[in-house]
């Protein structure tokens, strides 16, 4: 009992401590000269403390046999946090080499690019807790950019791809484009739970699919396959616009995706904790035979399974073709892949039953950041992609080393 | 030489919250069959795993003739000339026997395998223990019964001098059990040793030469089987150190009677399968215990899966309280009031990944949302009643339920559909592979609900269970209904003449 109370006091007077001497650096860095060198720290500071010393206090005393069972000495605290703690290293490191990095506008620039890939992450995360994957993800987000740009061009725009739509409502072309991903959804939910087909193959046969009979619809006359411009305005905003941008001097105002992936995230984090749905995922994840058994109806769940993902599939879609103003069938190529990597990195199990939208979050944020920080201290491209695959088969088999037990 | 060929001494394993092993103790002797003894979650399997190197123990040590021996794993073991049977078999389907026999280890030349000689070699390890199998058979193909004795040729052509043995005839019938003696008993004298894991009394006195007994992860003792007066040690002598207690009543008393009232009425239902169930009828009143007899094969579960939606029906009638019913599926069974304990706990019971608490609530959701949204607190405080009712024992709900012994798992089943409050339980098996304390409070259990006004349809291949806890028993064989027992006629000679009354044998003999 003593050890727990201590961690978490522990925790409170640290956030406290960062808390403080954010305060102070706050007020002292105009006079001490130390603007370009430490940057927002102060504020960055701020927030950690705040975080700290509210989980601390708000963190409940666990019971004697929790504690026995938590994580008690460092290895294994290591081992549970080594991808998280590979990340701040890094993060400090390129603060050092580089203190521009110490910006609020770095921060929020790390989200915004987090957002869409979010989104995707927890639409994949469903079928690898239900030990398969979605191929057709990436597609489905090129499906629904096409769709929904080619109906919202201006009307002076040369190029029009449907020349004689009049200026719909926003909402039709994204409804639009979501109908038809749920549908391409529903196309691999019925062959996974009707044929009991794994999701590898259903999903990669409708990944084709999808992009031919999305490059037909591109390639219709008179757009003949060209990139789809001369986005309304009205929608590009729904990707492009700035909260409280200019509330002080210099503030780039928060990415409108950022509210709309944190209210996505919690809306997947009450269906997977907080509904029957969700329960039967886990369960169906866990043990297909005994959800039989147990009276779950397999059929339906996989379905809405495979439903609710292509849905949010379409809400990025729509999102990446409003924030660029433009389409091509090309869209979401490979996103999949990268969603799929965001999961199982942040400790989604590929055999099913195992996976969190925290440790999804945690995921898809390592992976931005790293990129980003990279980026910023100028590291080519091609060893940004050597690292990111050193990153996901490390954190996979520090990860697995848990569940491995002697 | 040493007068033991194993002795593990002081073993100690720790899991996260559990002591599996304390200082445990198995001295094992040249040429001798050595029974392993205990109620489930007593260790015996931990143990083994310990010395097969599947787990490391945190403590002890374990010495092969006398010598030191380190077994980190399964290959060590094996090098070290330990082979073990597992309870469960796992063999490559779709591969022959005699891959399956040499697997890891094909005869053969620079990677080339010599398919001939792996077919000779097989032939005559399966002649030497007078299989008849032919070695290029599909593993899938076969019973459990030849899968386990392939599983001993192979540990015989490994020149294993010890194997291990876990639950060897939960599976097999009678004859099978008496060549799988046959060639334990061959194997004895040329000096091989075993350890006989197995939950059957009549079996252990009838095989073992000595009994080491464990309990709750501890060593109780160990006892020649016959001792210097030629004497042999009694059922009731075992079971008092394995639980602990004197076991006087194995079954607790049954009060009242069935009432007359009839819930479920079976007329003819026959499987689409040829080979599967045929023209079954019952009826099952209120508040009886119907207890279903026969040997593996009479298609007993096959049946009951039907009734519960997950197996087709092609004709027949049931009518379930009064009114018609069709097994659409499990979820429609489930909502007419039947409850469905599953044969394969692991299979298609536990949900081994998830929370006790998941896994007591998850077939009675429904009760607990509101428009698909879970009511957190009353799962939880059902969850917790159930199982503190049933006496699970479980440091907490968040436990994942692999981590519970065998009957510990069951409870938590009985557990799960006792909670969605059905009319009739339908029981296949349910105190397989359970200590003997276990299965008593399962039979506590049972008697309750029929005291409440449920009924119980229970499949046991155990003729004392099938016996004690049974209001009628129905006796099937190769699909068919052969018979009727009535409390009072009760006999395992009668019960087995009903179970053998085989229709093939009767044809092929005329």
């Amino acid at each position: 009992m003593a050890n727990t109370s201590r961690s978490k006091r522990l925790m409170t007077t640290g956030g406290l401590i960062f808390l403080a001497l954010g305060v102070i650096l706050y007020f002292a860095k105009e006079p001490m000269g130390l603007n370009r060198k430490i940057y927002d720290l102060p504020i960055f500071l701020i927030i950690i403390g705040i975080c700290f010393a509210v989980k601390g206090f708000m963190a409940r005393e666990k019971t004697e046999e929790e504690a026995a069972l938590a994580g008690k000495n460092l290895t294994e605290f290591l081992a549970n946090n080594a991808i998280l703690i590979a990340m701040l290293v890094l993060v400090v490191v390129i603060c050092i080499l580089q203190p521009r990095f110490m910006q609020i506008r770095v921060a929020l620039d790390i989200l915004t690019q987090s957002s869409t890939k979010l989104i995707m992450a927890l639409g994949i995360c469903f079928a690898l807790l239900i030990a398969g994957t979605d191929l057709s993800a990436g597609r489905m987000v090129g499906l629904a950019a096409v769709i929904s740009a080619s109906m919202m061009q201006t009307a002076t725009y040369a190029n029009r791809f449907f020349p004689d739509l009049p200026q719909v409502a926003v909402w039709i072309p994204i409804v639009a484009a979501v109908v038809a991903c749920m549908v391409c959804g529903a196309l691999n939910g019925f062959l996974v739970a009707k044929y009991e087909m794994h999701p590898f193959i259903a999903t990669l046969a409708t990944q084709v699919m999808i992009y031919g009979a999305c490059s037909l619809y591109f390639d219709m006359p008179p757009n003949n396959s060209q990139p789809i411009g001369g986005i309304r305005p009205d929608f590009a905003q729904i990707g492009q616009l700035r909260l409280f941008s200019g509330l002080w001097k210099g503030f780039p105002g928060i990415s409108i995706l950022i509210p709309i992936s944190i209210v996505i995230c919690i809306a997947i984090w009450f269906i997977l904790n907080k509904t029957v749905f969700g329960k039967n995922v886990y369960a169906i994840g866990g043990n297909r035979e005994a959800a039989v058994v147990a009276g779950i109806n397999v059929f339906r769940n996989i379905m809405f399974i495979f439903i609710l993902a292509s849905f949010l599939y379409g809400i990025a879609g729509v999102l990446e073709a409003a924030r660029t103003a433009g389409a091509t069938n090309n869209y979401g190529n490979g996103y999949e892949t990268d969603a799929i990597a965001a999961c199982v990195v942040g400790g989604v199990s590929m055999s099913g039953g195992i996976g969190k939208v925290g440790g999804i979050v945690m995921g898809v944020l390592i992976f931005t950041v790293i990129q980003y920080g990279l980026q910023f201290i100028n590291v080519s491209p091609m060893w940004q992609q050597v690292i990111k695959g050193v990153i996901i088969a490390v954190a996979v088999a520090i990860d697995l080393t848990k569940y491995r037990r002697k | 030489m040493s007068e033991y060929l194993l002795e593990m001494k002081n073993i100690t394993k720790t899991f996260p919250g559990v002591k599996a092993l304390d200082n445990v103790n198995l001295n094992v002797r040249r040429g001798t069959v050595h029974a392993l003894m205990g109620e489930n979650g007593a260790g015996k399997s931990t143990l083994m795993k310990c010395l097969f190197g599947i787990y490391e123990p945190d403590g002890g040590e374990i010495f092969l003739e006398g010598k030191k021996a380190s077994i980190h794993s399964a290959r060590q073991a094996m090098d070290q000339g330990i082979a073990m049977v597992h309870q469960e078999l796992h063999p490559i389907r779709f591969r022959s026997v005699m891959e399956n026999v040499y697997l890891g280890r094909f005869p053969g030349h620079m990677g080339v395998v010599d398919h001939k000689a792996m077919y000779e070699k097989t032939k005559a390890l399966f002649d030497d223990l007078e299989l008849d199998v032919d070695p290029l058979a599909l593993a899938g193909e076969q019973s459990a019964a030849i899968l386990q004795m392939m599983e001993i040729a192979r540990a015989v052509d490994m020149k294993a001098k010890i194997i291990i043995l876990d639950e060897p005839t939960s599976s097999l019938s009678d004859r099978e059990v008496d060549h799988l003696f046959k060639i334990i008993n061959r194997l004895r004298a040329q000096g091989v040793a075993f350890v006989y894991i197995s939950h059957k009394m009549k079996e252990i006195l009838e095989i073992s030469d000595e009994i080491t007994v464990m309990r709750d992860g501890t060593y109780v003792g160990t006892w020649p089987v016959t001792d210097a007066n030629g004497e042999k040690l009694t059922i009731d002598f075992i079971i008092k150190p394995m639980v602990g207690r004197e076991m006087t009543n194995q079954f607790p008393p049954r009060e009242g009677k069935p009432s007359d009232e009839v819930v479920l009425k079976v007329e003819n239902v026959c499987s689409p399968l040829k080979k599967s169930f045929q023209n079954v009828s019952f009826e099952l009143h209120k508040q009886e215990i119907l207890g279903i007899g026969g040997l593996v094969g009479a298609q007993r579960t096959e049946f009951v899966e039907a009734l519960f939606g997950l197996r087709g029906i092609a004709s027949g009638e049931i009518t379930l309280s009064g009114k018609t019913y069709t097994n659409k599926s499990p979820g429609f069974a489930k909502s007419r009031g039947l409850a469905l304990l599953t044969e394969e706990r692991r299979a298609t019971g536990i949900f081994g990944i998830l929370p006790i608490l998941e896994n007591t609530v998850i077939a009675n959701q429904r009760n607990y949302a509101h428009f698909g949204v879970l009511n957190d607190s009353r799962r939880k405080s059902d969850a917790d009643t159930e199982c503190r009712k049933l006496n699970v024992k479980t440091p907490s709900l968040n436990t994942l339920i692999q981590n519970l012994s065998g009957g510990n798992q069951q409870k938590v089943l009985i557990a799960r559909w006792l909670l969605t409050n059905s009319d009739i339980l339908i029981l296949d098996e349910p105190t397989r592979g359970i200590d003997v304390g276990a299965k008593y409070e399962i039979y506590n259990i049972m008697l309750e609900q029929i005291a409440q006004g449920k009924s119980i349809i229970m499949i046991s291949s155990e003729m004392p269970e099938l016996m004690g806890m049974s209001d009628r028993i129905m006796v099937m064989c190769e699909g068919r209904v052969t018979g009727f027992l009535s409390k009072g006629e009760y006999s395992q000679e009668k019960i087995m003449a009903y179970a053998t009354q085989f229709a093939g044998r009767k044809d092929s003999a005329a």
